[in-house]
């Protein structure tokens, strides 16, 4: 899936330390700055933009740490 | 048959009524507030007094603080982010008299008379150790860091019926403030010491990796983090059920989370870190009674040399 939208969603709900355009795929989101609470935000902004709800089973940090990860997860709800 | 929910609830309400008709816990008419007996209370003061035999040799500073804090305090902590749900927040009165007579006509016709309330400067103090670090900032550490002995009253609203799980309790806290190393000594010191401490009061106490109680859908993504980076340990106990054990201590890393909220740095110029220890002080008396029975005459001899009882 194209993470053009992720990267939208992250730049408005990560509060990263650093320009999502410097991002790769698969960098560390954590290393990013992206901090527990933000998880939060950005977890319930991509509910709404994808029209899903992530299940209890992938609420971990391995699930938001990179956009590769992010991707994976919501194509996993989606298929 | 009962399903194993019910089964815990039962057991709940079984040992609450057993404390209460025994005196020991005298009920509020609120879940989970009690007044405490003058037993009870003989033995939260002869734990603590253990508690502070074997925490002098590491010669901490005692500060003692009320269980209310500055609301800005409060706030400079990340509590209203992460654990909502147990905040108390302290409101009163600063109405005129006009206002004043609504509110009371509200409270007579049994309107919400609360919404005539204002909050006050303070809120209820949510662990032992948050009243510390606004003193503490701004501040370079010494080079061997700070121990702090605290012990406060601290509010969760969680009402429940297990009478383990109270509303307003007691923590004591042995808090370490220093580089990352100080910090990971002293909760790793703590969590063994711990164990020997309550062990030593014929506690069967076991450590486990733990979490706190962090809020809604999004606190358990808080939760796994936390677990992964194995930041906090509590140890357990059996108290109303034998199957749902009860933490009693927990050992805390907060990495540099109060050390960069309240600019406390160590020498070498970065933020400091720091690690508690907590003992909750009516749920270890409660596991005590739960152990030896409510006759303190008959606890095991050994128990209360170590206790002076």
């Amino acid at each position: 899936m194209s993470t053009d939208k992720i990267r939208e969603i992250l730049t408005s709900h990560g509060r990263l330390t650093e320009s999502v355009d410097n991002l790769k795929d698969d960098s560390d989101l954590y290393q990013a700055g992206l901090t527990s609470l933000a998880t939060v935000g950005l977890m319930l902004a991509l509910e709404d933009e994808f029209d899903i709800e992530f299940p209890d089973s992938v609420l971990s940090r391995k699930t938001f740490g990179s956009i590769n990860s992010i991707a994976d997860t919501i194509e996993d709800l989606t298929d | 048959m009962c399903n194993s929910h019910s089964t815990i609830e039962g057991q709940y309400d079984e040992y609450r009524e057993e404390l209460i008709a025994a005196g020991m816990l005298i009920p509020s008419g609120v879940s989970g507030v009690y007044g405490l007996s003058g037993t009870f209370e003989g033995i939260i003061e002869a734990f603590e007094r253990y508690i502070s035999r074997q925490g002098a040799p590491l010669k901490p500073e005692v500060m003692r603080f009320p269980p209310i804090l500055n609301r800005q305090t409060y706030l400079s902590t990340d509590h209203i982010e992460t654990m909502p749900d147990l905040m108390g927040s302290i409101h009163t009165f600063k109405g005129s008299q006009r206002e004043h007579i609504t509110m009371v006509n509200k409270k007579e016709d049994g309107e919400d008379w609360t919404t005539e309330l204002a909050p006050a400067d303070v809120m209820m103090v949510p662990a032992a150790c948050y009243p510390l670090y606004p003193t503490a900032a701004n501040t370079v550490l010494p080079e061997e860091g700070r121990i702090v002995d605290l012990r406060a009253f601290v509010f969760r609203h969680e009402p429940s019926p297990d009478p383990a799980r109270m509303q307003i309790f007691r923590q004591r806290e042995f808090v370490r403030l220093g580089t990352p190393q100080q910090a990971k000594e002293h909760r790793d010191y703590w969590l063994k010491k711990g164990q020997e401490i309550l062990k030593s009061v014929g506690l069967p106490v076991k450590a486990e990796l733990a979490n706190d109680p962090f809020f809604g859908r999004g606190g358990r993504v808080m939760a796994a983090t936390q677990q992964e980076q194995e930041l906090k340990f509590e140890l357990v106990v059996p108290i109303a059920s034998n199957e749902k054990l009860t933490a009693i201590s927990s050992s805390n890393c907060h990495l540099d989370h109060f050390g960069k909220e309240f600019n406390i740095t160590t020498q070498d110029g970065n933020h400091a870190h720091t690690a508690c220890i907590g003992f909750g002080l009516e749920r270890i008396t409660l596991a005590l009674l739960k152990t030896h029975g409510f006759d303190l005459k008959q606890w095991p001899d050994e128990v209360k040399a170590v206790l002076e009882l």
